[in-house]
Protein backbone atom coordinates (compact mmCIF):
# COMPACT_ATOMS: atom_id res chain seq x y z
CA UNK A 1 0.00 0.00 0.00
CA UNK A 2 2.92 2.33 1.15
CA UNK A 3 4.96 1.14 -1.68
CA UNK A 4 2.26 2.31 -4.44
CA UNK A 5 1.93 5.83 -2.97
CA UNK A 6 5.38 6.17 -3.00
CA UNK A 7 6.38 4.58 -6.34
CA UNK A 8 2.99 7.25 -7.67
CA UNK A 9 4.96 10.09 -6.17
CA UNK A 10 8.94 10.57 -7.61
CA UNK A 11 10.77 12.68 -5.86
CA UNK A 12 10.96 14.94 -9.10
CA UNK A 13 7.06 15.36 -8.24
CA UNK A 14 7.59 15.70 -5.03
CA UNK A 15 9.75 18.80 -5.34
CA UNK A 16 7.18 19.86 -8.02
CA UNK A 17 4.08 19.59 -5.68
CA UNK A 18 6.29 21.69 -3.05
CA UNK A 19 8.00 24.30 -4.50
CA UNK A 20 4.63 25.21 -6.03
CA UNK A 21 2.57 25.04 -2.63
CA UNK A 22 5.91 27.64 -1.72
CA UNK A 23 5.26 29.74 -4.38
CA UNK A 24 1.41 29.98 -3.68
CA UNK A 25 1.85 31.25 -0.30
CA UNK A 26 4.96 33.36 -1.17
CA UNK A 27 2.39 34.97 -3.50
CA UNK A 28 -0.05 35.24 -1.44
CA UNK A 29 2.40 36.98 1.66
CA UNK A 30 2.86 39.29 -1.29
CA UNK A 31 -0.42 40.02 -2.32
CA UNK A 32 -1.36 40.71 1.30
CA UNK A 33 1.46 42.53 2.01
CA UNK A 34 0.75 44.85 -1.56
CA UNK A 35 -2.89 45.09 0.40
CA UNK A 36 -1.99 46.41 3.78
CA UNK A 37 0.23 49.33 2.36
CA UNK A 38 -2.43 50.30 0.20
CA UNK A 39 -2.81 53.77 1.37
CA UNK A 40 0.72 54.07 2.84
CA UNK A 41 2.53 53.30 -0.73
CA UNK A 42 0.05 55.79 -2.73
CA UNK A 43 2.18 58.99 -3.48
CA UNK A 44 -0.16 61.03 -3.49
CA UNK A 45 -4.10 61.83 -1.90
CA UNK A 46 -7.16 62.35 -4.31
CA UNK A 47 -9.09 66.03 -3.40
CA UNK A 48 -12.25 63.71 -1.96
CA UNK A 49 -9.34 61.83 0.63
CA UNK A 50 -8.03 65.60 1.49
CA UNK A 51 -11.94 66.90 1.91
CA UNK A 52 -13.05 63.71 3.81
CA UNK A 53 -10.18 63.80 6.48
CA UNK A 54 -8.57 67.23 6.47
CA UNK A 55 -5.02 67.08 7.09
CA UNK A 56 -3.50 69.63 10.04
CA UNK A 57 -2.10 72.75 8.97
CA UNK A 58 1.91 72.23 10.17
CA UNK A 59 1.47 68.35 8.28
CA UNK A 60 2.47 68.22 4.67
CA UNK A 61 1.03 66.05 2.39
CA UNK A 62 0.92 65.69 -0.99
CA UNK A 63 -2.64 66.48 -3.47
CA UNK A 64 -2.97 64.79 -6.85
CA UNK A 65 -5.68 65.12 -9.11
CA UNK A 66 -7.30 66.84 -12.34
CA UNK A 67 -6.68 70.68 -13.20
CA UNK A 68 -10.20 71.76 -13.37
CA UNK A 69 -10.75 73.09 -16.98
CA UNK A 70 -10.54 77.03 -17.14
CA UNK A 71 -9.51 77.19 -13.64
CA UNK A 72 -5.52 78.26 -13.62
CA UNK A 73 -5.44 82.56 -12.91
CA UNK A 74 -2.73 84.22 -12.87
CA UNK A 75 -2.14 86.69 -9.86
CA UNK A 76 -0.89 90.44 -10.05
CA UNK A 77 2.16 89.25 -9.13
CA UNK A 78 3.35 87.69 -12.33
CA UNK A 79 4.79 84.24 -10.29
CA UNK A 80 1.46 83.21 -8.28
CA UNK A 81 -1.33 80.94 -9.87
CA UNK A 82 -4.08 80.05 -8.36
CA UNK A 83 -5.98 76.59 -9.66
CA UNK A 84 -8.62 73.86 -8.52
CA UNK A 85 -7.63 70.40 -8.31
CA UNK A 86 -10.37 67.86 -8.60
CA UNK A 87 -11.18 64.13 -9.11
CA UNK A 88 -15.29 63.75 -9.94
CA UNK A 89 -16.41 64.20 -6.63
CA UNK A 90 -14.42 66.85 -4.81
CA UNK A 91 -12.72 70.28 -5.24
CA UNK A 92 -9.89 71.67 -3.94
CA UNK A 93 -8.50 75.30 -4.65
CA UNK A 94 -4.50 75.61 -4.52
CA UNK A 95 -2.25 78.87 -4.58
CA UNK A 96 1.43 78.02 -6.33
CA UNK A 97 4.55 80.53 -5.97
CA UNK A 98 7.00 79.27 -8.95
CA UNK A 99 8.11 77.96 -12.02
CA UNK A 100 5.29 75.29 -13.52
CA UNK A 101 6.60 72.26 -15.31
CA UNK A 102 5.53 71.54 -19.02
CA UNK A 103 3.14 69.35 -18.79
CA UNK A 104 1.10 71.53 -16.05
CA UNK A 105 -2.13 72.80 -18.47
CA UNK A 106 -5.61 72.68 -17.22
CA UNK A 107 -7.42 69.05 -17.59
CA UNK A 108 -4.05 66.89 -16.86
CA UNK A 109 -2.85 65.51 -13.99
CA UNK A 110 -0.90 67.22 -11.32
CA UNK A 111 0.51 66.04 -7.90
CA UNK A 112 1.09 69.23 -5.85
CA UNK A 113 3.28 68.75 -2.83
CA UNK A 114 2.26 71.14 0.33
CA UNK A 115 0.08 72.11 3.13
CA UNK A 116 -3.64 73.18 4.17
CA UNK A 117 -4.22 76.39 4.74
CA UNK A 118 -6.70 77.60 7.47
CA UNK A 119 -8.67 79.62 4.58
CA UNK A 120 -9.16 76.07 2.85
CA UNK A 121 -6.61 76.54 0.10
CA UNK A 122 -3.70 74.41 -0.60
CA UNK A 123 -0.82 76.02 -0.43
CA UNK A 124 1.92 73.74 -2.74
CA UNK A 125 5.80 74.31 -2.16
CA UNK A 126 6.13 71.91 -5.52
CA UNK A 127 4.26 70.70 -8.60
CA UNK A 128 4.41 67.72 -10.38
CA UNK A 129 3.25 67.10 -13.78
CA UNK A 130 1.29 63.81 -14.36
CA UNK A 131 1.14 61.98 -17.78
CA UNK A 132 -1.31 60.04 -18.98
CA UNK A 133 -1.08 56.77 -20.74
CA UNK A 134 -1.85 58.28 -24.40
CA UNK A 135 0.88 59.43 -26.79
CA UNK A 136 -0.67 61.74 -29.71
CA UNK A 137 1.39 63.62 -32.12
CA UNK A 138 0.60 66.92 -31.98
CA UNK A 139 -1.43 67.63 -35.70
CA UNK A 140 -4.19 64.80 -33.89
CA UNK A 141 -4.69 67.15 -31.00
CA UNK A 142 -8.19 67.80 -30.02
CA UNK A 143 -9.36 65.62 -32.80
CA UNK A 144 -12.37 62.94 -31.76
CA UNK A 145 -11.15 58.98 -31.83
CA UNK A 146 -13.01 58.75 -34.79
CA UNK A 147 -10.87 61.47 -36.63
CA UNK A 148 -7.89 60.11 -34.90
CA UNK A 149 -8.81 57.00 -36.74
CA UNK A 150 -9.75 57.97 -39.81
CA UNK A 151 -6.44 60.56 -40.34
CA UNK A 152 -3.62 57.36 -39.47
CA UNK A 153 -5.54 55.00 -41.93
CA UNK A 154 -5.45 58.06 -44.67
CA UNK A 155 -1.52 58.33 -43.82
CA UNK A 156 -1.13 54.87 -44.30
CA UNK A 157 -2.70 53.86 -47.32
CA UNK B 1 14.06 19.33 -22.97
CA UNK B 2 17.07 16.86 -21.03
CA UNK B 3 18.34 16.93 -25.04
CA UNK B 4 20.03 20.28 -24.50
CA UNK B 5 21.47 18.94 -21.24
CA UNK B 6 24.73 17.68 -22.75
CA UNK B 7 26.43 20.95 -22.73
CA UNK B 8 28.30 19.45 -25.71
CA UNK B 9 25.29 19.44 -28.02
CA UNK B 10 23.91 22.66 -26.58
CA UNK B 11 27.15 24.60 -27.26
CA UNK B 12 26.68 23.34 -31.36
CA UNK B 13 23.84 25.04 -31.03
CA UNK B 14 24.59 28.23 -29.28
CA UNK B 15 27.69 28.72 -31.17
CA UNK B 16 25.35 29.01 -34.52
CA UNK B 17 22.82 31.60 -32.47
CA UNK B 18 25.24 33.67 -31.03
CA UNK B 19 26.35 35.72 -33.90
CA UNK B 20 23.48 36.04 -35.59
CA UNK B 21 21.67 37.26 -32.73
CA UNK B 22 24.11 39.84 -31.81
CA UNK B 23 24.70 41.33 -35.27
CA UNK B 24 20.44 41.41 -36.28
CA UNK B 25 19.86 42.73 -33.18
CA UNK B 26 22.55 45.75 -33.49
CA UNK B 27 20.90 46.23 -36.76
CA UNK B 28 16.96 46.05 -36.13
CA UNK B 29 18.16 48.36 -33.10
CA UNK B 30 19.45 50.72 -35.12
CA UNK B 31 16.85 50.63 -37.62
CA UNK B 32 14.40 50.91 -35.15
CA UNK B 33 15.40 54.16 -33.39
CA UNK B 34 16.62 56.08 -36.37
CA UNK B 35 13.36 55.40 -37.88
CA UNK B 36 11.39 56.45 -34.76
CA UNK B 37 13.44 59.49 -33.90
CA UNK B 38 13.47 60.52 -37.77
CA UNK B 39 10.24 59.93 -38.53
CA UNK B 40 8.01 60.70 -35.24
CA UNK B 41 6.38 63.88 -34.84
CA UNK B 42 6.37 65.82 -31.11
CA UNK B 43 4.03 64.68 -28.42
CA UNK B 44 1.13 67.46 -28.22
CA UNK B 45 2.29 67.52 -24.77
CA UNK B 46 6.38 66.25 -24.05
CA UNK B 47 7.09 67.60 -27.45
CA UNK B 48 10.86 65.96 -28.65
CA UNK B 49 11.18 63.90 -25.32
CA UNK B 50 8.72 61.66 -26.43
CA UNK B 51 11.56 59.95 -28.16
CA UNK B 52 13.26 58.58 -24.92
CA UNK B 53 10.21 56.08 -25.10
CA UNK B 54 11.86 53.94 -27.97
CA UNK B 55 14.80 53.29 -25.20
CA UNK B 56 12.73 53.17 -22.11
CA UNK B 57 9.90 50.90 -22.61
CA UNK B 58 12.07 47.99 -24.14
CA UNK B 59 14.05 48.45 -21.09
CA UNK B 60 11.60 48.48 -18.99
CA UNK B 61 10.22 45.18 -20.70
CA UNK B 62 13.42 43.20 -20.56
CA UNK B 63 14.48 44.52 -17.30
CA UNK B 64 11.23 42.28 -16.04
CA UNK B 65 11.56 40.17 -18.42
CA UNK B 66 15.28 38.90 -17.39
CA UNK B 67 14.19 38.38 -13.62
CA UNK B 68 11.03 36.26 -15.13
CA UNK B 69 13.57 34.22 -16.85
CA UNK B 70 15.84 33.52 -13.82
CA UNK B 71 12.19 32.54 -12.02
CA UNK B 72 11.66 30.07 -14.33
CA UNK B 73 15.27 28.55 -14.54
CA UNK B 74 15.21 28.68 -10.96
CA UNK B 75 11.77 26.54 -10.91
CA UNK B 76 13.09 24.30 -13.47
CA UNK B 77 16.55 23.76 -11.63
CA UNK B 78 15.21 23.26 -8.48
CA UNK B 79 12.54 20.42 -10.09
CA UNK B 80 14.05 18.69 -12.44
CA UNK B 81 17.69 19.44 -11.87
CA UNK B 82 18.26 20.57 -15.73
CA UNK B 83 22.39 21.11 -15.87
CA UNK B 84 21.92 24.20 -18.21
CA UNK B 85 19.25 25.85 -15.87
CA UNK B 86 21.36 27.13 -13.27
CA UNK B 87 24.07 28.62 -16.32
CA UNK B 88 20.73 30.37 -18.64
CA UNK B 89 19.88 31.98 -14.96
CA UNK B 90 23.39 33.42 -14.43
CA UNK B 91 23.87 34.46 -17.80
CA UNK B 92 20.93 36.47 -18.21
CA UNK B 93 21.04 38.16 -14.70
CA UNK B 94 23.70 40.64 -16.47
CA UNK B 95 21.88 42.19 -19.06
CA UNK B 96 18.76 41.89 -17.27
CA UNK B 97 20.39 44.62 -15.14
CA UNK B 98 21.83 46.14 -17.48
CA UNK B 99 18.62 46.99 -18.75
CA UNK B 100 16.81 47.82 -15.86
CA UNK B 101 19.46 50.26 -15.12
CA UNK B 102 19.09 51.67 -18.35
CA UNK B 103 15.05 52.12 -17.34
CA UNK B 104 16.03 54.33 -14.62
CA UNK B 105 18.29 56.40 -16.42
CA UNK B 106 16.13 57.19 -18.93
CA UNK B 107 13.12 57.37 -17.09
CA UNK B 108 14.50 59.83 -14.93
CA UNK B 109 16.20 61.95 -17.66
CA UNK B 110 12.42 61.98 -19.15
CA UNK B 111 11.21 62.68 -15.72
CA UNK B 112 12.97 66.20 -14.94
CA UNK B 113 11.28 68.10 -18.22
CA UNK B 114 7.72 66.29 -18.67
CA UNK B 115 6.90 66.05 -14.81
CA UNK B 116 9.46 68.38 -13.19
CA UNK B 117 11.37 66.23 -11.34
CA UNK B 118 14.59 63.26 -11.64
CA UNK B 119 13.40 61.07 -8.95
CA UNK B 120 10.49 60.77 -6.75
CA UNK B 121 9.67 57.77 -3.86
CA UNK B 122 6.25 56.26 -5.66
CA UNK B 123 5.18 52.62 -6.50
CA UNK B 124 6.98 52.20 -9.98
CA UNK B 125 10.21 54.26 -9.57
CA UNK B 126 10.57 52.07 -6.06
CA UNK B 127 9.86 48.90 -7.29
CA UNK B 128 11.57 49.24 -10.12
CA UNK B 129 14.96 50.45 -8.14
CA UNK B 130 14.69 47.63 -5.80
CA UNK B 131 14.42 45.13 -8.83
CA UNK B 132 17.48 46.72 -9.84
CA UNK B 133 19.18 45.89 -6.19
CA UNK B 134 17.86 42.49 -6.64
CA UNK B 135 19.79 41.97 -9.69
CA UNK B 136 23.08 42.92 -8.42
CA UNK B 137 22.41 40.58 -5.03
CA UNK B 138 21.85 37.65 -7.52
CA UNK B 139 25.04 38.45 -9.74
CA UNK B 140 27.25 39.08 -6.13
CA UNK B 141 25.46 35.22 -5.00
CA UNK B 142 25.85 33.28 -8.18
CA UNK B 143 29.54 35.02 -8.79
CA UNK B 144 30.29 33.51 -4.64
CA UNK B 145 28.56 30.43 -5.30
CA UNK B 146 30.40 29.84 -8.60
CA UNK B 147 33.52 31.01 -7.09
CA UNK B 148 33.46 28.26 -4.08
CA UNK B 149 32.01 25.57 -6.16
CA UNK B 150 29.24 26.07 -3.96
CA UNK B 151 25.75 24.08 -5.20
CA UNK B 152 23.54 27.12 -6.82
CA UNK B 153 20.69 25.76 -5.03
CA UNK B 154 20.47 29.28 -2.96
CA UNK B 155 20.50 31.19 -5.70
CA UNK B 156 17.33 29.29 -7.49
CA UNK B 157 15.68 30.21 -4.40
CA UNK B 158 17.20 33.57 -4.35
CA UNK B 159 15.26 34.13 -8.13
CA UNK B 160 12.06 32.59 -7.19
CA UNK B 161 11.68 34.79 -3.85
CA UNK B 162 12.45 37.83 -5.75
CA UNK B 163 10.49 37.12 -8.98
CA UNK B 164 7.16 38.15 -6.29
CA UNK B 165 8.74 42.06 -7.49
CA UNK B 166 7.86 41.55 -11.26
CA UNK B 167 4.07 40.97 -10.65
CA UNK B 168 4.37 44.67 -8.18
CA UNK B 169 6.42 46.72 -10.58
CA UNK B 170 3.67 45.47 -13.08
CA UNK B 171 0.11 46.55 -10.60
CA UNK B 172 2.13 49.43 -8.87
CA UNK B 173 0.29 52.16 -11.25
CA UNK B 174 -2.83 50.38 -10.74
CA UNK B 175 -2.33 49.55 -6.95
CA UNK B 176 -1.54 53.27 -5.68
CA UNK B 177 -1.61 56.15 -6.93
CA UNK B 178 1.55 56.97 -8.71
CA UNK B 179 3.12 59.69 -10.30
CA UNK B 180 3.92 57.65 -13.16
CA UNK B 181 0.82 56.77 -15.63
CA UNK B 182 -0.76 53.34 -15.75
CA UNK B 183 0.11 51.01 -18.86
CA UNK B 184 -0.18 52.53 -22.57
CA UNK B 185 0.17 48.65 -23.91
CA UNK B 186 -2.27 46.06 -22.21
CA UNK B 187 -2.99 42.57 -24.21
CA UNK B 188 -4.48 43.56 -27.68
CA UNK B 189 -4.60 47.65 -27.04
CA UNK B 190 -2.44 50.43 -27.12
CA UNK B 191 -2.66 54.02 -25.96
CA UNK B 192 -0.07 55.42 -27.85
CA UNK B 193 -0.31 56.56 -31.66
CA UNK B 194 0.91 54.48 -34.82
CA UNK B 195 3.23 56.75 -35.74
CA UNK B 196 5.16 56.09 -32.13
CA UNK B 197 3.78 52.72 -31.75
CA UNK B 198 5.44 50.79 -34.90
CA UNK B 199 8.79 52.16 -33.90
CA UNK B 200 8.61 51.05 -30.66
CA UNK B 201 7.52 47.59 -31.56
CA UNK B 202 10.56 47.43 -33.80
CA UNK B 203 13.19 48.78 -31.03
CA UNK B 204 11.54 45.93 -28.69
CA UNK B 205 12.35 43.22 -31.15
CA UNK B 206 15.94 44.67 -31.75
CA UNK B 207 16.88 45.24 -27.82
CA UNK B 208 14.99 41.23 -27.33
CA UNK B 209 17.50 40.03 -30.16
CA UNK B 210 20.66 41.71 -28.49
CA UNK B 211 18.89 40.48 -25.20
CA UNK B 212 19.10 36.94 -26.45
CA UNK B 213 22.66 37.16 -28.15
CA UNK B 214 24.50 38.53 -25.04
CA UNK B 215 22.55 35.27 -23.15
CA UNK B 216 23.91 32.69 -25.39
CA UNK B 217 27.46 34.26 -25.51
CA UNK B 218 27.29 34.82 -21.73
CA UNK B 219 26.11 30.78 -21.14
CA UNK B 220 28.89 30.05 -23.49
CA UNK B 221 31.36 31.93 -21.76
CA UNK B 222 30.07 30.59 -18.45
CA UNK B 223 30.60 26.56 -19.58
CA UNK B 224 34.14 27.66 -21.12
CA UNK B 225 35.20 28.88 -18.11
CA UNK B 226 33.67 25.59 -15.85
CA UNK B 227 35.76 23.37 -18.66
CA UNK B 228 38.95 25.57 -18.31
CA UNK B 229 38.61 24.97 -14.51
CA UNK B 230 38.06 21.35 -14.76
CA UNK B 231 41.04 20.82 -16.50
CA UNK B 232 43.29 23.00 -14.07
CA UNK B 233 42.19 20.40 -11.30
CA UNK B 234 42.96 17.40 -12.99
CA UNK B 235 46.10 18.84 -14.05
CA UNK B 236 46.80 19.76 -10.64
CA UNK B 237 45.94 16.59 -9.10
CA UNK B 238 47.87 14.37 -11.84
CA UNK B 239 50.86 17.20 -10.41
CA UNK B 240 50.28 15.88 -6.54
CA UNK B 241 49.83 12.12 -7.37
CA UNK B 242 53.20 12.23 -9.40
CA UNK B 243 54.58 14.04 -6.73
CA UNK B 244 53.73 11.77 -3.63
CA UNK B 245 55.12 8.70 -5.45
CA UNK B 246 58.37 10.18 -6.07
CA UNK B 247 58.42 11.14 -2.71
CA UNK B 248 56.87 7.47 -1.58
CA UNK B 249 60.28 5.92 -3.71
Amino acid sequence: MTDSATRGLKPKHQRLVLLSLALVALIGAGLLAAWALRNQASYFYLPSEIVAHAPGPDQGVRLGGMVEMGSIKEQPDGTTIHFVVEDGTAKVPVSFTGIVPALFVEGSGVVADGRMGADGVFVAEELLAKHDENYVPKELEGMSQEQVRRQVEATLE
Amino acid sequence: MHGYANPARFLKIARWFTMPLLVGGLLVTAAALVWGWTSAPPDRLMGDSVKILFIHLPAAWLGMGGWTAIAIASLVELVWRHPLAAISARAVAVPGAVFAFLCLVTGSIWGRPTWGTWWVWDGRLTSMLVLLFLYLGYIALTNALAREGSSSRIAAIFGLVGAINVPIINRSVVWWNSLHQPASITMGNSAIDPVYLYPLLASVLGFSLLFGGVVFARMRAILADAQAEARLRRKAQKAELAQTARGDA
